[in-house]
């Protein structure tokens, strides 16, 4: 039984759904964090006590070491696109510990404003603003870090080759967004609310 | 005092007429009271003025959209329907056409250029009116639920009910108020004077009218703002200038003292309600609840709630929550005697 | 009739395998992954609530249908409008829309399932659990400490009425809560949808060739990935607020009222258009197949569409025209407001021209979506009325704007679900509803609608606000009021029908056949209902028209297309 009239269109191509499926996340995602810049700015300075940004320091360390985890991340990506496995799970766990290190130090910042500064959320509206977007982020961040210890619990079991380098590429493209966000987060926090 | 009824100006029972089902509709309403229907088509004040003639101004281009595409709608489905004389064929298929869709591209645009220049001019007419020297300051509070009205310059704090002199052009005496809010958001609204404006907390906003008729105007609040918003009622009374400034001297007295009614006065100073209420010249200066000192000058209570009664009173004092259930003044649990006590007191406050 | 001259693809099998014990139905309805399952369950789970929230309206309707009457108390008119607000919006109105677009939009585009199966699963049962989550509040609202409540703060939840300080119990907090969840949800198919259209079309369907309804979907998607996402920003920041003390929304602190509004609104202005874009997909799909014509202006249609999606993420502050902006900033959000009448114009000149010149059969789906093409011709003329910021600080909050958008949500929107139903049921289902049942509800339900909602614009223009449990009698509202509230009722008739024929076709409706409605769209090319797997082998497409050009072999369409 003949279908629908055929006139094979020769070149038919159609962009691959995970990386469509996480760009719209990506978008999504945009959105809230955009709120919550929005917020932090139009807060900044408004206080009306406690203790206000110029208690913060500048983490640049930590910044460094996120945004150098984007660069290994694709590195990662490329390892894996020319099937070196081994490549591929050393700069995967490099991209892990950069993670891991970032999340510290925002535990150790957060340490010094409750307990030295007692900045909390409750504090005012700087310490309501600061925790929930610098917080929004790292939970971001707790999300990334999830899946990429899933790759690598796949990695080191041997499941990992060149056929999942698309998964992998789209799961990065989060890690990027994570990245790239703080950018955001961070000029607005640290250099133009300070 | 006298209360007067309001009046509706000639021009805005024209109006009313031009506009059939609207007036079919106002008529329906004014046969079952006295004429105080807010009608935003019945304005009194130049803003509201100002709003009504755009509004005519919008009616006619939006009316004139309607009845050109509801008439081709009209047409096309009389004309195109499917008749069993048209046989089982398809009828010719068009795609599109440029010129056509260019056309109801264009004039829409043209329209609303149009609408937009007329609508922008009484923007910048209305919120950026200069403020004249005669000019009247009211200080607006919007409480759960009920108004509290300022006037700074004559040291008068009342509540619900509020006078303003009328405005006329030999004797301009407009009225500015600024609007606070001490919990929630609500919205002053009285729609023969002006458009309404929010109060909201830590958002000062302004508003002005200028009312060119004496008489009383209703409204109420406009801003959902928790269980009785829809008792949190505002009469506006316009007042003649002989009349404002006998009204202003009454209530710039103290409390009145009344030494027949002390019974009552100690009840009211000895229990909660002074917490909560301000007699001026007296121990009372709470400010939670409205300032009482010339409770009798007002028509109604409890954002009118209710009339202006003994019995109303002493239902209220007893019991708040009788007509109006969610207000924030609790019950008492006094016995009938201080009740008659603190009512006979009351009403002494002219 | 054209039924014999289609040839359709693959063996005509049963679409679903025996249904065994009810068990067995049961569990094969909760553990499905089927785009046409969770399609069909979206619009079940619609249905019940729009009987909910319908109920809910009249209750609305009995305590206004006289002044200082009391058949509810304050407390509950404000969780009943609350509620019936909420639900129509979140429970009722994108749910269905996402259901259609499940069903439809793999069926459409020659997939044989959604991008991510799984994931769609998902999204539903968070939406399903979201209204569950919303509607325990009425047990759960104050915990353990009491009786419970519904959230009564309006749809609209203005700070600093949620604060802690002026609703105490955990009301609130149920309605921030389940919206997010089901906030999620949606996030979920929109991502689900988007990555459908852009990567699962068969051969031959370029996005330009993609059915209206398809386009709209992709655009109303798009909009809800930046749509849903800030309100579900605001929700986390309300509850900050709430549990843990935060600040984001209280004056006393510093914070500002103002910003909430904003934020909602934000999200509330193009969550008006989520909903009526897909109203306008089903016209698209509607109108041409009764009126016998292709859509008049594909491309004019589809860059309407999105630049409707643009110019409505700048219009939301005309909600805010009373809060106190700047006369300037009035005046901007007056111009964009304005603005999309003209592309949202385009769209009802190019119905119009698609039936000038047809053969319009009225059949009861085109007698809704003639309802509609009228009714959306008012509202949006009242919408232009109100977006005239003097005017507005007139109309805001009256019952002129609950009249304005009942007219939309309601006279657009509902009457072009009520369409699509009776349009897509014969494929869901394989069995026609009832022509004479549906007759008697599309004139019962214009007819209740136009008394209702007509009548509202006039109390509205006499002062009358909203939000409010009763009304004085000296105000002039009463009878109009009452007409109201009997308008209400001849709706609920009219919807009860409705319900009944859904019930009654499903057994007693005359067999439908693969394409009752001689269409042109590939969903009309399956067997009806579609087996799982939708096509035996995957459709190929040269035009917007495939049935046309298969019905057509001499005059098909990718002749004339541009
Ligand atoms: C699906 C829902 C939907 C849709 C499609 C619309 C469409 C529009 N709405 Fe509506 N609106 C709501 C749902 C909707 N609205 C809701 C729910 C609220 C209240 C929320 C609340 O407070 O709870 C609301 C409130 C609301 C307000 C705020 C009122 C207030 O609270 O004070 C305004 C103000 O500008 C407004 C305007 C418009 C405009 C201009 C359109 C336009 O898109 C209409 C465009 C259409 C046309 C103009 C008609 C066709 C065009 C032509 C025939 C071309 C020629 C026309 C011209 C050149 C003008 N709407
Ligand atoms: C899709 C959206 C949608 C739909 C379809 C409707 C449908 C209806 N709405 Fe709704 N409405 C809103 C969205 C919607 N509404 C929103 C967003 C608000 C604002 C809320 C807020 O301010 O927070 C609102 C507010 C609102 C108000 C204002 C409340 C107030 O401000 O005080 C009123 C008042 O009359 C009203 C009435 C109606 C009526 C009569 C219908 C009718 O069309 C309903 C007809 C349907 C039925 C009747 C269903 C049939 C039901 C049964 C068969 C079950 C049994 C029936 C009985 C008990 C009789 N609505
Ligand atoms: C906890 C605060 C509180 C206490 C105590 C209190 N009131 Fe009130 N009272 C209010 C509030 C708030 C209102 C406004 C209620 C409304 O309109 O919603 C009010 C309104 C009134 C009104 C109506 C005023 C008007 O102009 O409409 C009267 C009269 C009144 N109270 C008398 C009393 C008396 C007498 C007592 C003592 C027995 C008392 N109140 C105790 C808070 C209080
Ligand atoms: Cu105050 Cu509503
Ligand atoms: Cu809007």
């Amino acid at each position: 039984m003949s279908t629908i009239p055929i006139f094979a269109d020769e070149s038919w191509r159609l962009p691959s759904r995970g990386r469509v499926g996480m760009l719209s996340l990506i978008v999504g995602e945009s959105g809230i964090f955009t709120i919550f810049v929005v917020a932090y700015i139009y807060y900044i300075g408004r206080s009306t006590t406690g203790p206000t940004p110029r208690i913060l320091e500048v983490p640049i360390f930590n910044t460094v070491c996120l945004l150098s985890s984007s660069l290994t991340i694709w590195l990662a990506e490329r390892a894996i696109e020319h099937s070196f496995v081994r490549r591929f799970a050393a700069l995967w766990a490099l991209t892990m510990a950069l993670g891991i290190e970032f999340l510290a130090g925002t535990a150790i910042e957060w340490r010094t404003l409750i307990f030295e500064d007692h900045l909390t959320v409750r504090t005012n509206l700087f310490g309501t603003t600061f925790y929930s977007l610098v917080g929004l982020h790292a939970t971001h961040v707790i999300v990334g870090l999830i899946g990429l210890s899933l790759v690598m619990i796949f990695t080191l079991l041997g499941r990992v080759n060149r056929a999942h380098a698309e998964r992998i590429q789209v799961l990065a493209l989060y890690w990027h967004f994570v990245d790239a966000v703080w950018v955001v987060v961070f000029t607005v926090v640290y250099i133009v609310g300070r | 005092m006298r209360i007067m009824q309001p009046r509706r100006s000639p021009a805005s029972i024209r109006s009313l007429m031009t506009f059939s089902l609207l007036g079919a509709a106002a008529h329906l309403g004014m046969a079952e009271g006295p004429q105080s229907i807010p009608s935003t088509f019945a304005p009194a004040s130049t803003p509201a003025h100002e709003i009504y003639g755009l509004s005519l101004f919008v009616i006619l281009i939006t009316g004139s959209i309607f009845v050109s595409v509801a008439g081709l709608l009209t047409y096309v489905i009389i004309k195109y329907r499917f008749r069993e004389s048209d046989g089982q064929h398809e009828p010719a298929q068009v795609y599109g056409s440029v010129q056509v869709e260019l056309a109801w591209t264009v004039i829409p645009i043209l329209i609303v250029v149009v609408l937009f220049l007329t609508t922008a001019r009484i923007i910048f007419a209305v919120q950026d009116a200069p403020k004249p020297k005669s000019a009247l300051d009211v200080t607006v509070i919007g409480h759960q639920f009920w108004w509290e009205f300022r006037y700074p310059k004559l040291g008068i704090v009342t509540a619900n009910e509020l006078h303003i002199p009328v405005s006329t052009s030999q004797r301009p005496e407009p009225t500015y108020m600024r609007l606070l809010s001490s919990d929630v958001d609500h919205s002053f609204w009285v729609p023969q004077l002006a458009g309404k404006t929010d109060l909201i907390p830590n958002h000062p906003n302004d508003l002005w009218m200028d009312p060119r008729q004496p008489g009383l105007y209703l409204g109420q609040c406009a801003q959902f703002c928790g269980v009785e918003h829809a008792k949190m009622l505002l009469r506006v009374y316009v007042d003649t200038p002989e009349q404002f400034a006998a009204w202003v001297k009454d209530q710039q007295q103290p409390g009145a003292q009344d030494e027949k009614v002390a019974a009552g006065r100690h009840v009211f100073e000895t229990e909660a309600c002074m917490n909560c209420h301000t007699v001026s010249g007296t121990e009372a200066k709470g400010t939670f609840g409205p300032d009482l000192t010339h409770l009798m000058s007002r028509a109604t209570i409890a954002a009118g709630a209710a009339t202006n009664t003994p019995e109303n009173l002493r239902a209220w004092i007893k019991d708040p929550d009788d007509f109006k259930p969610g207000a924030l003044m609790p019950a008492m649990q006094l016995s009938d005697e201080q009740i008659d006590q603190l009512v006979a007191y009351l009403s002494t406050l002219h | 009739m054209a039924d014999q001259t289609l040839p359709i693809s693959g063996p005509l099998g049963e679409a679903y395998p025996s249904r065994g014990t009810w068990l067995e139905w049961l569990h094969s309805w909760v553990v499905t992954v089927d785009h046409k399952k969770l399609g069909i369950l979206y619009v079940v789970y619609a249905i019940f609530f729009l009987l909910v929230a319908g109920g809910e309206a009249m209750a609305i309707r009995i305590q206004l249908a006289f002044p200082h009457n009391h058949f509810v108390s304050p407390e509950v008119y404000n969780e009943l409008f609350t509620m019936h607000g909420t639900t129509m919006v979140f429970l009722v109105g994108m749910p269905i829309l996402f259901g259609f677009a499940n069903y439809l939009v793999p069926l459409m585009i020659g997939a044989r399932d959604m991008a991510f199966p799984r994931l769609n699963a998902f999204s539903f049962w968070l939406t399903a659990f979201g209204g569950l989550m919303l509607y325990f509040s009425i047990i759960g609202g104050f915990g353990l400490y009491g009786m419970g409540s519904a959230p009564d703060i309006g749809w609209f939840a203005y700070a600093p009425l949620t604060a802690k300080a002026f609703t105490p119990g955990h009301n609130t907090d149920y309605w921030a809560l389940a919206l997010i969840v089901s906030g999620f949800g949606t996030l979920g198919t929109a991502i689900n949808i988007i990555a459908t259209t852009l990567s699962m079309r068969c051969k031959g369907m370029t996005l330009m060739r993609m059915p209206l309804f398809v386009w709209l979907m992709l655009v109303v998607s798009a909009m809800t990935l930046v749509t849903i996402t800030p309100l579900t920003a605001a929700q986390v920041m309300l509850l900050i607020d709430r549990y843990l003390g935060g600040h984001f929304f209280d004056a006393q602190a510093g914070g500002s009222p103002i910003v909430w509004i904003h934020f909602f609104w934000i999200f509330g202005h193009p969550e008006v258009y989520i909903l009526v874009l897909p109203a306008f997909a089903i016209a698209n799909e509607v109108i041409p197949v009764f009126s016998r014509k292709a859509v008049f202006g594909y491309p004019a249609m589809v860059a309407a569409s999105v630049g409707i999606a643009f110019v409505s993420m700048t219009v939301w502050a005309h909600h805010m025209f009373t809060v106190g902006m700047t006369s300037v900033g009035n005046t901007f959000f007056v111009l964009s407001t304005m603005i999309v009448g003209i592309p949202t114009g385009i769209k009802i000149f190019n119905w119009l021209a698609t039936m000038w010149g047809g053969r319009i059969h009225f059949a009861t789906p085109m007698l809704f979506a003639t309802g509609f093409l009228f009714q959306f011709l008012i509202a949006g003329l009242t919408g232009i009325m109100l977006s005239v910021a003097p005017w507005d600080w007139q109309l805001h909050n009256s019952y002129f704007v609950i009249a304005h958008f009942h007219y939309v949500l309601v006279g657009a929107i509902v009457f072009n679900i009520f369409a699509a139903i009776y349009y897509w049921y014969p494929k869901a289902t394989g069995r026609m509803l009832s022509e004479t049942l549906g007759k008697w509800h599309f004139w019962l339900f214009l007819i209740g609608f136009h008394i209702t909602f007509d009548t509202m614009h006039f109390v509205g223009l006499l002062g009358m606000p909203r939000s409010i449990y009763t009304y004085e009698p000296d105000r002039g509202w009463n009878t109009l009021n009452l007409i109201i509230s009997i308008g209400g009722f001849i709706q609920a008739i009219a919807v009860l029908i409705f319900a009944w024929n859904l019930i009654h076709s499903y057994f007693r409706g005359k067999e439908a056949g693969n394409d009752p409605w001689d269409a042109w769209t590939l969903e009309w090319a399956t067997p009806s209902p579609p087996p799982a797997y939708n096509f035996a082998t995957d459709p190929v497409v040269r035009s917007r028209r495939p049935l046309w050009d298969l019905k057509h072999p001499k005059d098909p369409d990718w002749k004339y297309e541009r």
